[in-house]
């Protein structure tokens, strides 16, 4: 791709810019957070203080890395896995869930302008959203998953209570009998 | 109630993104379904005979309250700052240093400002200020304080069950402020209009009615006590006998009913069966004080008190010596902290003392109560049980420090040397959650309903997240715990944040590796799975 007589790779500036564009994206998450939960997610270290935090952090630089390089599927899997199931239990709707995915776009997207313009922005931009969306995509199922998990969770609670009940059932019968 | 619309994509983004303005001054409690629990059913109000019965929901958007419900609050206040002297210190004297704000799992795990215990609190302080102080009175909003106005009462039901009372928060404050006391203190004056919930209401009245909070009778609990020991004859070869209501005795023991009922418990339940039988001990099982468990702390003093005085009661009754307590939480809360004023002196009891070792337990010298692991730890401290360390083989095992056991009465070695002494794979998870320190399992306190399940998951993450490390860095595979809330509360947890990990209790443990006498060759865990051939490298940390 050329830009001002240079010749610019979409990949490299998404190399160059990775800190960049992962603080911003990182502070788009954070800004759906209250104000004083932001300030404790973004400057504690403790990973067992904050896990959140650390799970954030760790979580989108690993999806930020598979949207330039060819990482492991399975990889990406678990880094949404690990954000989306926290954010599965906390958020009240799907879409806030998820929504810190379509963020990456809106970081990416600012960072991009500075470097391409014109026709060669919106290829690039295309191109990488499509990437995004399908990320979108997955981060749906793996919500989907964890909602469903949650559900069964509960319900093996009713079961549990219930085969309690019948087992004290049981035992009442059994004495009555003798 | 606020329920959950799916949003057009373009919304989607726009909209829902943000978080609220979030002036916590404004009351705030959206009950959507998963993070709150059920009331208390009518059943139970009239059998506990409890104020301003009537079937209600917190989702309902009437609570029914009575129409002096105001003045029953501020005047119920007004009683527990005089009786409570620590109540008015701690609602007087926090310098909002922020110290034990992120310290509580619901903050950690929920994000919401309002469980930072110093912002809990506060929801009941800003309403002492209006009321209780010259500043408040007369400057209001501006200093801090707030009317008291239906919003703020369901906001208070809304946070005060989200404290699991688990007091992490008061080992940072630098004023000892223990936030679970003004949780303690926020339920006991939602109570005076009869705003309590079902998960604790129910076993209350059940324990009041039966013995226990599962509302077993005593011939199902024998019943249920003789399938136990069918169980251990079959995978031992040993007859073994369980005394009940046996008068003088010299030791009555009180468990948890989840002990002889739910899962995993059972297992633990089965430890204390052959421990017991394999150093003869002169002890009773009751009918009567068949719950260590007290759900009445979750809700006031005054039941507590009613709940607890059974122990005693059954106690003298039975004329035993003293008295031995299973694996529990909370149980052991009520016990160390508050048994001797609800219901003692205990003066017909004598200082217990360890019929085995002949070790005086002097630390339990005015209650008269010792904790299992306590007199099990002296056993295994004089040599007085045999143990086949390989038979918990197949576990990588590490320790829960249930909050109530650790930081209510500092019991943090005992457990730890028996696991010690009975496995060969051990592994603690990392300084900062577990002793004083540990993070609650977020269902304590009564908030263990199923329907709660989401605020649950958000309580019991950090604790979930150190399990996790140490089943990512050692493999491991089992969570210990000596509290029967975490036994029914973790699992649950576990499966949603590390899915391949149990959860068992320390006498579980004990139960496999002891090796009593006249005892068949095991082939099978306690569990009934079958045993791992050992490689007998042990790897305690
Ligand atoms: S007592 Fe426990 S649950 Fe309650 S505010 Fe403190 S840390 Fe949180
Ligand atoms: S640590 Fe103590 S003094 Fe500081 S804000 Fe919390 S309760 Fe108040
Ligand atoms: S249930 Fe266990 S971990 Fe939770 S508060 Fe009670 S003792 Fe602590």
């Amino acid at each position: 791709m050329c830009y001002n007589g240079r010749t610019v790779d979409i990949k490299d500036v998404l190399t160059r810019k990775r800190g960049t564009i992962l603080k911003r994206w990182f502070d788009l998450i954070l800004e759906t957070y209250p104000a004083d939960v932001a300030i404790f997610l973004r400057n504690e270290q403790d990973r067992f203080t904050n896990p959140v935090g650390h799970v954030l952090t760790e979580g989108t630089a690993l999806l930020y890395d598979g949207l330039i390089h060819d990482v492991d599927p399975e990889k990406i899997l678990s880094a949404l896995d690990g954000i989306i199931r926290i954010r599965a239990v906390q958020d009240s709707l799907p879409s806030q869930a998820v929504g810190f995915i379509f963020l990456l776009k809106k970081a990416v997207r600012e960072e991009l302008e500075k470097a391409f313009t014109g026709d060669a922005l919106l290829t690039t931009l295309s191109q990488l959203e499509s990437r995004i969306e399908m990320m979108s995509l997955l981060a749906f199922d793996v919500y989907t998953r964890c909602r469903e998990e949650v559900y069964n969770i509960r319900s093996g609670e009713i079961r549990m209570e219930r085969d309690m009940a019948m087992r004290l059932l049981k035992a009442m019968k059994q004495q009555d009998k003798e | 109630m606020a329920e959950e619309k799916l949003k057009k994509p373009e919304e989607m983004f726009e909209v829902s993104l943000t978080p609220g303005t979030g002036d916590w001054m404004e009351p705030s409690a959206g009950f959507r379904k998963g993070t709150y629990c059920y009331g208390a059913p009518l059943k139970h109000q009239k059998y506990l005979d409890l104020p301003n019965q009537r079937e209600w929901q917190p989702s309902n958007e009437d609570w029914k309250l009575p129409p002096d419900w105001k003045e029953t609050i501020l005047e119920g206040m007004e009683r527990l700052i005089k009786r409570h002297r620590s109540f008015r210190l701690f609602l007087d004297i926090c310098v909002r240093c922020g110290a034990c704000a992120d310290k509580c799992h619901f903050f950690i795990g929920s994000g919401d400002p309002k469980n930072m215990p110093v912002l809990r609190a506060e929801l009941l302080r800003s309403v002492y200020r209006r009321y209780f102080t010259p500043e408040g009175r007369l400057f209001g909003k501006y200093a801090g304080a707030r009317d008291l106005t239906e919003d703020v009462l369901k906001e208070w039901f809304y946070y005060f069950f989200q404290c699991t009372e688990c007091r992490r928060c008061s080992v940072y404050c630098p004023y000892g402020i223990d936030t679970c006391e003004i949780t303690m203190m926020g339920r006991e004056l939602l109570n005076l209009v009869g705003c309590n919930i079902q998960w604790v209401v129910e076993p209350a009245s059940n324990c009041f009615r039966t013995g226990n909070h599962l509302g077993v009778p005593p011939h199902a609990f024998q019943e249920t006590l003789g399938f136990a020991l069918d169980e251990l004859k079959d995978l031992t070869g040993i007859a073994i006998e369980a005394p009940i209501n046996r008068k003088g005795a010299e030791i009555l023991f009180v468990a948890p009913s989840a002990d002889y009922f739910a899962n995993p418990h059972w297992f633990t339940f089965l430890g204390y069966l052959m421990l017991f039988h394999e150093i003869g001990l002169d002890y009773t099982w009751s009918t009567y004080a068949s719950e260590g468990g007290n759900f009445g702390l979750f809700h006031s003093m005054e039941l507590a008190k009613r709940l607890n005085a059974k122990i005693y009661a059954e106690a003298k009754r039975l004329k035993v010596k003293w008295v031995l307590g299973g694996e529990c939480g909370h149980m052991w809360r009520t016990l160390h902290q508050y048994m001797d004023t609800f219901n003692g002196p205990a003066d017909f009891l004598e200082e217990p003392r360890s019929p085995v070792t002949g070790t005086r337990f002097e630390n339990a010298q005015s209650t008269k109560m010792v904790h299992i692991t306590e007199f099990t730890a002296d056993l295994l401290y004089h040599n007085k049980l045999r143990l086949d360390k390989s038979r918990n083989d197949q576990w990588k095992i590490t320790f829960h420090d249930s909050c109530n056991p650790a930081r209510g009465m500092g019991l943090l070695e005992e457990p730890r040397y028996i696991i010690r002494q009975t496995c060969n794979h051990f592994y603690e998870m990392p300084e900062n959650t577990i002793r004083e320190r540990t993070f609650c399992c977020g269902s304590g306190a009564g908030l263990g309903a199923d329907e709660n399940i989401e605020m649950r998951l958000r309580g019991g993450l950090p604790r979930a997240n150190a399990v996790k490390y140490v089943k990512e860095r050692h493999g491991v595979n089992m969570l210990a715990c000596i509290c029967a809330i975490d036994k029914a509360a973790l699992p649950p947890l576990l499966e949603y944040w590390v899915p391949d990990v149990g959860v068992c209790g320390v006498h579980e443990l004990l139960g496999n590796a002891l090796v009593m006498e006249g005892e068949r060759e095991r082939t099978t865990n306690l569990r009934g799975e079958p045993l791992a051939a050992g490689d007998g490298e042990g790897d305690v940390r």
